[in-house]
């Protein structure tokens, strides 16, 4: 156990010693290594901060039912009451057509237009907020609300929450598509640097071979210098990240505003960076494994 | 033949990719404690011989049984094993050019696992067999031939293996230097160990007046 400590611990040190001794052409395998990860890393930060969004509208997904003119505050009544009492209902409010004449006077800067109309011509509605953005469930409702009296019309709101939500989804198939070929061309880039690395030192691994070398013995080296690309690699790759979201941030910002929302791209979290870390890291230990097992294939 | 034998070979033919039969049908035996050098013109098969039983090749068919394991249809994982029982010396010495004579040394006791106080203690006493303690930290590059493979020798016994194989170890020596490498195999042989040595250099070993084995395209003599 101890011998194999040490020879863990004397791996580490070497490897750390090249990469040093080389310090141009160890910047350029992280640059390359970063570069490639974070290019699903940034759609993944992007899709992430998507489905936020995306789920701060589907909470707020309703139903609008307008009332015919001659409602009156007992039909009203009725139809709230019988509203609350569906399950999945979680909201009932009425809004008067003075109400809703003002808060569109206000929204749209309508104030002088409105005010010459002569009369009102908006109708009373009572707006119903779900809990959660299920299809199935403003279906129902909608069906229900149909078919009350003094109801002339009626509006899913949800629906292009669920647009949203489809391409979402979209984007993470895309998202895990693209995910799988750059892990690829991590694993391939890791190899080759690995595979020039064994040629610098294929008298070594001979020697060593021939004088009792176990196989694992010769990959150690080699897995913490493949390990250690792919760390370094991820960490360009956040840091990538972290730079894009910080320029995208003042757009966003200005955008946002325009809609009224205090909405901004939000950067991975620790535990996420460090998870994406090790997955790098893994990478790169893995595009070194094979790199050095199809070479000792080649040896005795 | 005073032991059993350590090294035996039964019925053993090799023949390379392309037909080239390199050995045929060689029967023989080494005793632990043994000295024996295996001569022959160049292509008679010695080196092959070497690699029969430090298993650098596998045999195309037969027996090669070194220590009692059939080396022949030994599988990749064991070979370091049996590596680490055997010193090999080489014709070009396969030393490390970009570390020390030391760090060429104390190379096989790292693979083992040794700690690096034993390991130091035991390479400078390798070193200092073959005559070359003071020379520790020079580069290999910078030793004479004769030197380069004393330091092949000192690599090769550090782990104290029981059987010594060298191949063609005096090639490119003068005679001087080439009789003071065979002295150096014929005391490590004094002290127990199974030297084996693949030669065509006869006046450097008339002196030893070992045990010879002669191949001759590919069969023994």
């Amino acid at each position: 156990m101890n011998a194999w400590l040490r020879h863990h611990f004397q791996s580490s040190l070497r490897t750390l010693g090249r990469l040093l001794s080389t310090p141009v052409g160890t910047a350029l395998n992280v640059v390359v290594i970063g570069v490639a990860l974070a290019l699903p890393l940034g759609a993944y930060v992007l899709l992430v901060n998507l489905q936020t969004l995306g789920a701060g509208f589907a909470a707020q997904a309703q139903v609008s039912l307008f009332l015919d003119r001659i409602a009156a505050s007992d039909d009203v009544r009725s139809i709230e009451d019988r509203l609350r009492r569906e399950p999945g209902v979680k909201q009932v409010r009425f809004v008067p057509r003075a109400t809703a004449l003002k808060d569109l006077a206000r929204s749209a800067n309508l104030a002088e237009v409105i005010g010459a109309l002569r009369e009102n011509p908006l109708p009373d509605a009572i707006i119903v907020t779900l809990d959660g953005n299920d299809a199935a469930l403003a279906e129902r409702v909608s069906q229900m609300a149909r078919g009350f009296a003094k109801v002339t019309h009626v509006q899913t709101d949800s629906d292009w929450t669920r647009r949203l939500d489809a391409l979402i989804r979209l984007g993470r198939t895309g998202l895990a598509l693209l995910g799988v070929l750059l892990s690829l061309a991590l694993i391939a880039v890791t190899f080759n640097t690995i595979r020039l690395q064994i040629v610098t030192q294929r008298d070594e691994i001979e020697v060593s071979r021939l004088i009792g070398a176990t196989d694992s013995y010769i990959h150690r080296p080699f897995l913490y210098l493949g390990g250690l690309l792919g760390v370094l690699g991820g960490l360009v790759a956040l840091g990538l990240v972290f730079a894009g979201l910080l320029f995208m941030n003042r757009d966003v910002a200005t955008l946002a505003t325009l809609y009224g929302s205090q909405f901004r791209l939000e950067a991975l979290g620790a535990l996420d960076c460090l998870a994406f870390l090790l997955f790098s890291g893994l990478l790169g230990w893995l595009g070194s494994y094979l790199s050095v097992s199809v070479h000792l294939q080649t040896v005795d | 033949m005073a032991n059993a034998p350590i090294i035996s070979f039964s019925e053993v033919s090799k023949r390379y990719p392309g037909g080239y039969e390199a050995l045929s049908g060689i029967n023989f035996g080494v005793g632990a404690g043994e000295l024996v050098f295996v001569t022959g013109h160049s292509g008679a098969g010695k080196s092959t011989l070497l690699k029969l039983v430090a298993a650098i090749e596998r045999a195309s068919t037969g027996t090669v049984l070194v220590g009692g394991q059939n080396v022949s249809a030994m599988r990749r994982a064991a070979k370091p094993f049996l590596r680490r029982n055997l010193g090999l010396v080489f014709q070009d010495h396969k030393l490390l050019y970009d570390r020390s004579v030391f760090d060429n040394v104390v190379l096989p006791l790292q693979v083992i696992g040794q700690s690096m106080k034993e390991a130091s203690r035991r390479a400078r006493a390798a070193l200092d067999k073959v005559g070359l303690l003071a020379r520790e930290k020079a580069n290999p590059l910078s030793l004479s031939g004769g030197e380069q493979q004393r330091l092949c020798i000192a690599r090769a016994v550090v782990n104290r293996p029981s059987i010594l194989l060298a191949d063609e170890p005096t090639a490119s020596l003068d005679q001087e230097t080439a009789a003071s490498v065979m002295e150096i195999f014929r005391s490590f042989n004094q002290v127990g160990v199974t030297v084996v040595v693949a030669t065509h250099d006869l006046a450097a070993i008339a002196q030893l007046q070992p045990r010879l084995m002669t191949l001759s395209k590919g069969r023994l003599a």
